[in-house]
């Protein structure tokens, strides 16, 4: 069988190395389409899934990366629960975000990044996710003030937002996941 | 009969009566419910769609946390579920990549509506219900991640799931024919990009409204909130409320749907509270 990458252009090998220690088997896909048929999001996409992941067997991360589709991913697993092939698009889809984010390149749909961080920091500081804090700190940075502001206020009158924090006991091995166990072997 | 309890953020904050409902529910069914003692968040989508190590960190606490007591662990978000699922597929596989000594627990995770649905759980649910939901027609809303990937939450039909349809049949509703019980409403961006699950939840609102339904159930609290949330900023007059199972259950068991729970609701929940009103007044007991 004939294990070279298909990309008929000279793809990042680093990247492709990355995907086969994930796991995520690209080459596999015979681009049928049935990942991008039944994407809820496809028609928000600057790339289509099967485009998303024939790129990726091409090794052209600079492309995916620098991608609007990466972030507008719901990780809803549709495509891979579907794909014949078996391969983990959603994976994928996690492993690109994660390159951007490491490699600093700005993310095509800043919002959906920034919210993502947000609600990470939160979980960092408390434990759990403290949803009040989380939308003021996402209103700052994504400088969205308006959006939404009568649901949030239906929210708090229903008493659903609570203005207290939820705070665990085990914050400092909290902080430890967060201050990167495991990436000490680069992974 | 024990189980751990892991609640998750969502049923301590948006989805507080959701918790609420899962414990009486319980309660009614003599499951003691046993929270995992300082659980934290499992991270929903935004650690594993960004950062595969806090992704898997953040619930495989949880679950070493349960190593203690060892009960089946109930979990009634579906994120959360997801989540505890892949981690501990993670943790079994190799759990030294993880810096876990070893880890085999015979404990299983159990999502809520999977549980419930279960012949001898719903046996037990029909023996208490005092006031049945008179055919009313509802829409099953599954979402997403209790069902994908099936390669982690183990879900048998994952095309064509039939829990909740158990469940509300089992109350006297009358589940409806609809085509997007198992869509994304796109929870995930909704703060981000309300445009795009406007148009999601549109679409499911289109589809169910189709079917005859007059009202969702679902037992995810990201789903009920965005449907609920994005119907209302499409057009108010077609909303449709979207209950939780357990809420429905606890409603048949009592025969009364409060005026307190009903305000809970950003789409004004009528259908529910209307029919009880009418059994009261027709002054019948129903089995
Ligand atoms: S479903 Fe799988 S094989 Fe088909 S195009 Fe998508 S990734 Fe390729
Ligand atoms: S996981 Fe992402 S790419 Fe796959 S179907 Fe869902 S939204 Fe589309």
């Amino acid at each position: 069988m004939n294990t070279e990458p298909i990309s008929p252009e000279s793809g990042s090998k680093k990247f492709l190395e990355k995907l086969k220690t994930m796991e995520v088997d690209v080459h596999s896909c015979y681009q049928c389409g049935r990942c991008s048929a039944g994407c809820p999001v496809s028609e928000f996409f600057d790339l289509n899934v099967m485009e998303v992941v024939r790129l990726a067997a091409y090794g052209a991360e600079e492309r995916l990366l620098t991608s609007k589709t990466i972030w507008l991913c719901a990780a809803c697993e549709t495509c891979a629960s579907r794909c014949p092939n078996d391969i983990e698009i959603a994976g994928l889809m996690d492993v690109l975000r994660e390159l951007a984010l490491r490699k600093g390149i700005r993310p095509a749909e800043e919002r959906i990044a920034i919210f993502h961080d947000c609600f990470l920091g939160s979980i960092k500081h408390w434990g759990r996710a403290y949803e009040v804090g989380m939308i003021g700190a996402y209103k700052l940075r994504s400088r969205d003030f308006m959006g939404d502001m009568k649901l949030g206020l239906d929210m708090f009158k229903k008493g659903k937002l609570s203005l207290k924090p939820h705070s665990i006991q085990g914050k400092s091995e909290i902080r430890q996941i967060f201050s990167g166990k495991g990436k000490e072997y680069e992974r | 009969m024990k189980l751990s309890y892991y609640p998750g953020c969502s049923l301590q904050g948006t989805a507080l009566d959701y918790d609420k409902s899962v414990r009486e529910v319980c309660a009614a069914l003599d499951i003691d419910l046993l929270e995992i003692p300082d659980w934290n968040c499992c991270g929903a989508s935004s650690a594993h769609m960004t950062n595969h190590e806090i992704g898997n960190r953040l619930p495989m606490r949880n679950l070493l946390l349960n190593l203690d007591h060892r009960h089946d662990i109930l979990v009634p978000c579906a994120a959360c579920y997801q989540r505890l699922r892949a981690a501990d597929i993670a943790l079994r596989e190799d759990p030294e990549f993880w810096d876990v000594e070893a880890y085999s627990p015979d404990f299983r995770i159990l999502h809520i509506s999977t549980f419930l649905a279960e012949p001898e759980i719903i046996a037990r649910i029909q023996e208490k219900i005092i006031r049945n939901l008179d055919d009313l027609p509802i829409a099953c809303y599954y979402g997403c991640l209790s069902l994908r990937p099936p390669k982690v939450t183990g879900a048998r039909n994952f095309e064509m799931p039939t829990t909740l349809e158990t469940i509300v049949e089992a109350l006297g509703a009358a589940p409806v024919r609809w085509a997007h019980r198992t869509e994304c409403c796109s929870g995930s961006l909704t703060m981000a990009r309300p445009d795009i699950a406007r148009k999601l939840v549109g679409d499911i609102n289109t589809a169910a409204r189709r079917g005859g339904a007059k009202a969702f159930v679902t037992d995810c609290p990201m789903c009920q909130a965005n449907l609920e949330s994005r119907q209302l900023d499409n057009n108010p007059d077609d909303s449709l409320p979207a209950f939780f199972a357990t809420e429905l259950i606890v409603a048949a068991m009592n025969g009364v749907y409060p005026q307190k729970q009903k305000k809970l609701h950003l789409v004004r929940p009528d259908v529910l509270a209307d029919l009880f009103t009418a059994q009261e007044a027709a002054g019948e007991e129903r089995p």
